[in-house]
């Protein structure tokens, strides 16, 4: 809506499931724009070994890994995971190349609200060397997971009410500017940071830290196999560039399968591109 | 377009008493000379209410049709059965004319006073800028304001200016450097009628007051505040256009004279940390640059952005520990126990470069090389769920701790001065 720069789309096709696929390179579709994961221009080699202090980044770094990690294996339209805090961490260089970060974290449940309790995990995230272009890899436990609050009687009912044929969901910006999501979107908007979650899981590395910004767009597809289905433009923002990142995705859902991601497209933005109206 | 439909419906809403609750708007993609037969044979059955927005006419134009509740399934039957594609336009018309109703409510009554405003609210550069001119003839003899500078696209750069005498040594503020932080304008208002409610009420600030001024810049990037509004709700920068470049705007905060072209920004107009051909190159931070010079006495100097939940201290282009460090330190600490003590916000604090990354030509390196000890720069809330897009009404819960926070540190200065 914004834009004017002649875009040029690659669409890689990436079929994700637990096993993380090689993803393709999508082009430099805008003149001097960074790659689909920028790399900031770190040039001080913060090479963090033995402990490491909670609250400094590189600890917040592999945190964020292992939650977009539990939110792509535990979230739901009724369930999505925020880090709380980094109690202990530590890293060291691997054999094979790489780094690997041992963390001791609490997350809550943004869906319960702000009175949800913390649980508490533990995690090894191995960052693989930069030339092997491979995501990280995580291993995980979490405390007390199977006694959160059963949400199976909402996401029975929502996958009701959004299954049948003639449902066909359409929206666009959630949160709106103003910070607003409908009660009908929560669980769409939920189902998009899960979603989102495989993506930044995939594309995470010691140099980025991301989060998803802001919901573009949802557009219900014709469900298959009784799986609901979802396409959705995401806005992903990464801290240490500072960018605004964006993704066209297809999921689907339902209560038993939970959430898959079938295919995922890097849509270059060129917001820097615009020239101011004359 | 649509909301201009909407007001219409609302009109009739008003004065026909009708509820549309339920309702949908569908908005159908018809193939072929035959779906247009028979969309025009369904837009005449009365019994349906249907209210086409846009007429079946001609295969290539979508037809949008305001749907009653009663009728929905049967009109979406119909259009499964014929394999008519469509999609929901508005979920539900109702909800929707609630959300109108309740913007227009707010904005019905623009506000006569700064007794008047709506805190709760995120507002629009002129709105802001009414705030200030109230305010500052409210309180006459507390607070002026100053126009340091222009923008580059001939924006005023207003500071307000809190003072209760002349020649004293000065306190800086400054909110929405970049202007996708919404909170930080937002509170920047909230901070500003805080400041002249309480002088005379609350002990500490009035004794911060009787001894310096407050300078507390709102909108410190103005093009880019507008530009959010307007067009690109996440744009950061300034928008000033680049020589050579399609691409617009510099990252304020990466554009002073502190480390400047270092690691940590970056030499790309085409990316969000692009540090500008040269310091101090944007009139927005070289206004600012000229003020601090000029002042001479300024103490104290505080950066405010979003989000994350923390308060950083210099430096961040350099790993080499501030001179002050331990102060800075055990400041930061003080400060974010008493914001923590308002609503159990979690705050991190730290340097710049250990506690969120390295960075190159930022604000408070600059102030702090110019010998202003307690330079902090903020981060406010959230933690990433909603990120840049907090809800209003987190507008003022956010403002009401960190003011806690900033008056710890206005105290220290007071009570510390050098």
């Amino acid at each position: 809506m914004k834009t004017f720069c002649s875009v040029w789309l690659l669409l890689s096709l990436v079929e994700l499931s637990p096993a993380p696929p090689v993803s393709q390179e999508p082009p430099l579709a805008c003149t001097g724009a960074p790659g689909h994961a920028p790399q900031s221009e770190t040039a001080e080699d913060m090479a963090s070994t033995g402990d490491l202090e909670p609250t400094h980044y590189p600890a917040r770094r592999a945190a964020t890994v292992a939650l977009h990690y539990l939110n792509t294996h535990h979230g739901s339209p009724f369930r999505v995971f925020g880090l709380q805090q980094v109690h202990k961490a530590s890293a060291e260089d691997v054999a094979a190349g790489g780094r690997k970060y041992k963390l001791d974290f609490s997350v809550t449940d943004w869906a319960s609200g702000s009175e949800g309790p913390a649980l508490r995990c533990s995690a090894d995230v191995l960052f693989p060397q930069a030339e092997r272009h491979s995501g990280p890899e995580v291993q995980l436990h979490c405390e007390a997971l199977q006694q959160l609050n059963r949400t199976a009687q909402e996401e029975h009912a929502f996958y009701q009410r959004y299954i049948s044929p003639e449902s066909a969901i359409s929206a666009r910006d959630i949160p709106d500017s103003y910070g607003n999501v409908s009660e009908e979107m929560q669980p769409f908007w939920r189902l998009a940071r899960v979603a989102a979650s495989f993506i930044m899981l995939r594309e995470s590395s010691e140099n980025t830290e991301f989060n998803m910004a802001q919901v573009a767009s949802v557009t219900q597809q014709g469900s298959r196999e009784e799986q609901l289905m979802l396409e959705f433009v995401v806005l992903l923002h990464d801290f240490p560039s500072q960018e605004i990142i964006q993704w066209k995705l297809l999921a689907s859902w339902s209560p038993d399968r939970g959430v898959r991601v079938l295919q995922t497209e890097w849509q270059p933005r060129c917001p820097h591109a615009t020239k101011p109206p004359n | 377009m649509k909301g201009l439909l909407v007001l219409t419906a609302l009109f009739v809403a008003v004065f026909g008493k009708k509820t549309f609750e339920g309702d949908q708007v569908l908005r159908i993609t018809p193939k072929g000379e035959a779906q247009i037969s028979l969309l025009k044979e369904l837009s005449e059955q009365e019994h349906l209410g249907l209210d086409f927005w846009r007429e079946p006419v001609h295969e290539s134009l979508p037809v949008d049709v305001h749907v009653p509740f009663h009728s929905l399934q049967g009109v979406r039957a119909f259009l499964g059965y014929n394999q008519i594609q469509y999609n929901v336009m508005i979920m539900d018309v109702q909800d929707l004319l609630d959300d109108e109703e309740r913007e227009m409510v707010k904005y019905r009554s623009f506000p006569r006073s700064t007794d008047d405003f709506v805190y709760t609210n995120y507002h629009d550069l002129n709105s802001i800028n009414s705030f200030m001119d109230m305010l500052v003839a409210e309180n006459s003899n507390l607070v002026s304001k100053i126009v340091i500078g222009q923008s580059y696209e001939n924006r005023p750069l207003n500071v307000l200016k809190f003072s209760t005498g002349a020649n004293r040594p000065g306190i800086w503020i400054d909110t929405g450097i970049h202007s996708r932080e919404w909170v930080t304008q937002a509170s920047g208002i909230w901070f500003a009628k805080k400041i002249v409610t309480d002088y005379g009420r609350d002990p500490v600030l009035t004794d911060i007051l009787n001894n310096y001024d407050i300078f507390l810049e709102i909108v410190t990037n103005p093009d880019g505040f507008a530009y959010t509004h307007s067009r690109d709700r996440m744009w950061r920068k300034t928008r000033k256009p680049n020589s050579g470049s399609s691409c617009v705007g510099v990252d304020p905060n990466r554009n002073w004279d502190a480390g400047f072209g270092g690691a940590g920004s970056s030499s790309s107009p085409c990316t969000e940390t692009y540090r500008g051909p040269s310091a101090h190159s944007e009139p927005e931070v070289k206004a600012i640059v000229e003020f601090v010079k000029s002042h001479g006495k300024i103490k104290a100097f505080v950066s405010i952005h979003s989000y994350s939940q923390m308060l950083l201290y210099p430096y961040g282009y350099t790993s080499t520990p501030a001179k002050d460090k331990t102060e800075l330190h055990e400041l930061a600490r003080k400060a974010i126990t008493a914001l923590q003590s308002l609503y159990n916000t979690r705050y991190t604090y730290g340097s710049i470069i250990t506690t969120i990354y390295q960075a190159s030509g930022g604000t408070i390196d600059w102030t702090y090389n110019q010998g202003i000890k307690y330079s902090y720069t903020f981060e406010l809330r959230d933690t990433g769920r909603y990120g840049f897009i907090l809800p209003a009404n987190q507008i003022v819960p956010t403002a009401e701790e960190t003011w806690l926070a900033l008056m710890a540190i206005m105290e220290h200065t007071k009570n510390n001065p050098y």
